[in-house]
């Protein structure tokens, strides 16, 4: 969807170019693991879209390809265990790149977490989130070495428990301090 | 600290809600912590606040609504420590988007983060700004962006660089800024950078021509010596993904070349020897090469013509398409579907493989293949492969039964080479798949059954033999029962045979047990049902013999609950019983079906014809023209049974048609009888001098009306007979009436809100279906007057959308005026697709903003 506006005599028309849509992970279940939205979608269409695909995902068999058109989009996704990794991108976009991509986050998850499951996903959900947010922005790929991201997000996460451990010192201090 | 307001930590939610067994239970557990963080919220507390967004973003992934934490996103961001920044920023992604106004309170904390001595916070408010920045924080951020392209670390640049990819989306003016910045991030040698800044000046080429033009210039060789270098590189177990390095930059350096390489010869040939090495060196046991190898096809087939290379691209198509991975076979179908402008012939040679495809197991490669498949018809070809296809048709899937349909119904039409093969195909696949034909296919067939008169007799006894084997499908037994109504007595007589054909023996009753059993069918609807009774009372009058037995079924149906059914056996009923004389003509076999003006018709581009019944009639693609008959006997009826007072007989003439008669304000009454009298002759549709034959009630009903001539003479001007059978026929909406030129629509309520409402007037231009003029009318329902009014609309990509200015940019309160605006609308799926849009109204009231949002989903069809 693009909007056109039209004020006075220039009309601006926006067109939407290639990039992934969204990522989203979806259990055997069909339980949401993580969704991200890079083109705008409402509410009920996120739920509507999630709802849609995992139905048509979920019941396709092993063997069969890696893709389902969807709307005008192409929806390439990959089961890990007892994950399925989905992303939406536009229909002349490389279908092949897009596993890549998908491998690619993966062995970065694999990586941090050490061999990780879906456990690790749902309770540190946030995690995959950081990490998702160095592989890709704006729907575009942001960065193709593992270890860069690692080195990043180990960077980051440092310096939340330099802060943290502040924190609690400061707090012994203010406790000892009104004792 | 206060232990009580804190609540669980956000594992142990998490792991409650996991224990929940019921969808009860979960909504339970989800209720009493979102309360927590409501009254947390509250009390303004600080140091739970990040863990409360994380629970917050976990409960919003399970699709519980929680807009009340948006402002605590706000607050973590502004806060000044890199932890709560982090899980702010991450919930201002996941809680918001774009169109949420909150958004823009967040514009002067991200301004101030992109200005952050910590480079990580930096990043964190790129990546933020990259994802879901609006067109406005676009604007006012921009310049900070820029900057940082040239910012010290790497990883700051490549994530400037994805955010200005965001930004000239959402303002394409800002391309240019953009344009040096890029061009030195081109010649780095750290991956991330590269790939994002090739990313961005690929974007950039597309939405600026002075962009494309400058990097063509100075970037081609550069570009091309950055692939090569990279084809050629050593082992680097950093970027190795299958033995390539890097396979995500060679993807995107191809990318950005063909975009360089299209239209022009000379950046072409500079990357030929290269795209050259890729297509050969690159190995394709693995998925990053094929991916590699994918791009590189793609890219050759773009850039100016070079013969060697074609060849090549072709090559590792055949090798694509004969692999035996499912991802490699429906990436081949997907690019050759983009060859075939390129190179039809090479594509042609795949034939049968394609065709094998269509097969396939796997209903994505099966949908690739079939539009494939489609495109690679032509006429020397269409009868080999439209029987693969129907034979295929038999074996298929349910679900995709409808595609298929479609597509070989589409075929035949297109590609027929004779009227006959036209013919037999389309009883196949109605014997087949009839169900999942669409009404205009079939009425097509039936135009071209009433054009084909020496196979008026193979026809009906084929469909008679096909509807002995099945009787399931809808429209099979609709083509069939109409064929039986206008040519039964061919099927009767074996008139007409075809060398090809074996004689079959039907008799009358024969005929008629079909045609019965298609009305008492339980899965019949009203179409077929009442397409089954004029039938009917077609035979009664070509069997005589069966006259009586018709009769009855047809009084059967005098007591049906459905009215339509009813009001026609009551007619019927009259006709074949009081009727006889004029029965005869009432019921004789339809006039030729206009082609050329159906086919007009079907492209909605009607002429502004409806002068005579036959010019009705022809418009109309299946049996509906024959009840203008019904309609007039029916009048006849009551003037010849209840001579009705003159003056409720006019009104009831006007109701009786449905016409919205305005107060007749016809002159030149005298000639008003005349032209009623043409009206009703014309509907008869009997001879020439019809006036003098069927003397019984015609006179009648002229002389009730001579009181009534404006009433008439406004049903002339009208074109009544349509509109009577708009009423009376209950088949497939008559085609509108064309109101001055072009087909008129009626005019839609697109948008009401308390304040404000807009209606959507359509027109056509003749020849040209796909274009829609809509003019918009803009009324203020408020008191207040509307100022800088701005009306934005968008639609989907298979619609293209030119606004003309609007009228005004101030709206008067009360309906005291309007803005108008017109909207051209061009519709490339014409027929298969109804119009959508939405729109966004921005206007103010006192000075303050107020925007409207709505959808429009209630345009007329066959927009």
């Amino acid at each position: 969807m693009h909007y056109t506006v039209c004020k006075e005599l220039n009309s601006v028309i926006l067109s939407v170019s290639s990039q992934i849509n969204f990522v989203c992970l979806i259990s055997r279940q069909g339980k949401v693991r993580l969704t991200k939205w890079y083109s705008t979608y409402s509410q009920k269409e996120r739920s509507k879209a999630i709802r849609e695909l995992s139905g048509v995902i979920l019941s396709r068999g092993p063997k069969l390809c890696n893709f389902v058109d969807w709307k005008g989009h192409k929806v390439v996704y990959k089961r890990y265990a007892s994950l399925y990794f989905c992303i939406c991108i536009d229909e002349e976009d490389n279908e092949l790149e897009a596993l890549e991509v998908i491998h690619h986050f993966v062995e970065i998850l694999d990586r941090y977490f050490g061999s990780v499951c879906e456990l690790d996903l749902i309770f540190n959900f946030h995690k995959a989130y950081y990490i998702l947010d160095e592989l890709l922005i704006a729907g575009e790929l942001q960065e193709s070495s593992k270890r860069t991201i690692a080195k990043l997000i180990s960077a980051q996460d440092n310096l939340v428990e330099v802060a943290k451990e502040e924190a609690s010192s400061l707090s012994n201090i203010i406790a000892q301090a009104t004792k | 600290m206060n232990p009580f307001s804190s609540g669980t930590r956000l594992r142990d939610m998490i792991r409650a809600i996991r224990a929940c067994k019921t969808a009860a239970e979960e909504r339970a557990v989800v209720r009493k912590e979102c309360a927590a963080i409501r009254a947390a919220i509250n009390e303004n507390d600080q140091d739970y606040r990040h863990r409360n967004l994380a629970k917050l973003m976990f409960i919003h992934m399970l699709g519980y609504p929680t807009h009340f934490g948006q402002m605590e996103c706000l607050k973590l961001i502004a806060s000044p420590g890199f932890p709560e920044k982090r899980i702010g920023y991450l919930g201002l992604m996941l809680l918001l988007d774009e169109r949420q106004e909150v958004l823009m309170l967040v514009t002067n904390s991200v301004k101030q983060d992109l200005n952050h001595t910590n480079q990580y916070i930096v990043g964190l408010a790129l990546c933020a700004l990259g994802n879901i920045c609006s067109a406005e924080m676009a604007r006012d951020l921009a310049p900070e962006v820029e900057r940082l392209l040239q910012f010290r670390d790497p990883n700051i640049r490549k994530k400037a660089a994805l955010c200005s990819i965001r930004i000239i989306k959402k303002v394409p003016d800002l391309a240019e800024n953009f344009i040096n910045p890029v061009a030195a991030l081109l010649k780095e040698k750290h991956h991330g950078v590269l790939i994002t800044g090739i990313q961005l000046c690929t974007d950039l080429c597309k939405v600026s021509p002075e962009a494309l033009e400058y990097f063509r210039k100075k970037c081609t060789d550069g570009l091309v010596r950055t692939l090569r270098d990279l084809v050629n590189s050593p082992y680097a177990p950093e970027y190795d993904i299958a033995g390539i390095t890097d396979p995500f930059l060679h993807i995107r350096l191809l990318k950005l070349l063909r975009v360089l390489g299209q239209g022009d010869a000379d950046a072409s040939d500079a990357m030929n020897d290269i795209l050259a090495q890729v297509a050969t060196k690159t190995e394709s046991n693995k998925n990053a090469g094929n991916a590699i190898l994918y791009e590189c096809v793609e890219t050759i087939m773009s850039i100016e013509d070079n013969g060697g290379l074609r060849v090549l691209a072709i090559n590792i198509l055949g090798r694509f398409l004969s692999n035996r991975d499912n991802n490699i076979r429906y990436v081949a179908l997907n690019m050759l579907m983009r060859a075939i402008t390129v190179d039809a012939q090479a594509v042609q040679r795949h034939r049968s493989t394609i065709l094998e495809c269509v097969k396939d197991s796997d209903a994505s490669i099966r949908k690739r293949a079939l539009e494939l498949v489609y495109l690679l018809v032509n006429e020397s070809n269409v009868k080999p492969l439209t029987k693969e296809l129907v034979d295929y048709l038999e074996v298929s899937d349910q679900d995709f039964k409808g595609d298929l349909t479609a597509k070989i119904c589409s075929i035949i039409e297109k590609f027929s080479p004779e009227k006959i093969w036209y013919i037999d195909q389309m009883l196949k696949v109605l014997t087949e798949a009839g169900n999942f034909v669409k009404d205009e296919v079939w009425h097509a067939l039936v135009v071209v059954i009433s054009n084909a008169s020496d196979l008026h007799g193979y026809t009906v006894r084929a469909l008679f033999r096909a509807l002995q084997t099945t009787a399931e499908q809808e429209s099979l037994v609709r083509v069939a029962v109409w064929c039986i109504g206008e040519y039964g007595d061919l099927l009767v007589n074996n008139a007409g045979m075809l060398n090809v054909e074996d004689p079959i023996t039907v008799t009358e009753s024969d005929a008629v047990d079909v045609v019965e059993s298609a009305i008492k069918r339980h899965a019949s609807d009203l179409t077929t049902k009442s397409m089954a009774l004029i039938a009917l009372l077609k035979l009664s009058s070509r069997f005589p013999s069966c006259s009586g037995r018709i009769k009855d079924i047809v009084v059967q149906h005098k007591g049906s609950l459905v009215l339509e059914l009813q009001q026609r056996s009551l007619e019927f009923n009259s006709i074949i019983e009081k009727h006889q004389n004029i029965r005869s003509a009432l019921v004789e076999r339809m006039p030729v079906l206009d082609e050329a003006s159906f086919g007009g018709r079907r492209a909605s581009s009607l002429p502004n014809t409806v002068s005579t019944s036959n010019g009705t009639a022809v418009k109309l693609p299946n049996g509906v023209a024959k009840p203008s008959a019904a309609p007039l006997v029916d009048l006849l009826d009551l003037s010849d049974d209840v001579p009705a007072p003159s003056s409720s007989g006019g009104d009831f003439l006007q109701d009786l048609l449905g016409v919205d008669l305005a107060p007749a304000t016809q002159s030149g009454t005298s000639q008003a009888p005349k032209a009623g009298t043409d009206v009703l002759l014309d509907l008869l549709s009997i001879g020439s001098n019809p006036a003098q034959d069927n003397s019984v009630s015609t006179p009648d009903i002229l002389s009730s009306a001579q009181d009534h001539k404006p009433a008439i003479a406004s049903l002339d001007v009208l074109a009544a007979p349509s509109n009577m059978m708009d009423l009376l026929d209950g088949f497939t909406p008559a085609p509108p009436k064309p109101a001055n030129n072009g087909p008129a629509y009626p005019s839609i309520v697109a948008f009401e809100s308390s304040s404000l409402r807009l209606t959507f007037n359509f027109s056509k231009q003749p020849g040209n279906p796909q274009t829609t003029t809509i003019s918009g009318t803009f009324t203020n329902l408020s008191s207040n007057v509307f100022t800088d009014f701005v009306f934005q609309a968008a639609v989907p990509k298979f619609l293209q959308l030119h606004l003309d200015p609007a009228s005004g940019n101030s709206l008067p309160a009360s309906g005291n005026g309007t803005i108008t605006q017109s909207l051209k609308v061009t519709n490339s799926q014409h027929g298969k697709k109804p119009l959508v849009m939405r729109l966004r109204i921005a206007y103010k009231v006192d000075g303050k903003d107020v925007l409207e949002e709505g959808q429009i989903n209630n345009f007329p069809r066959d927009l």
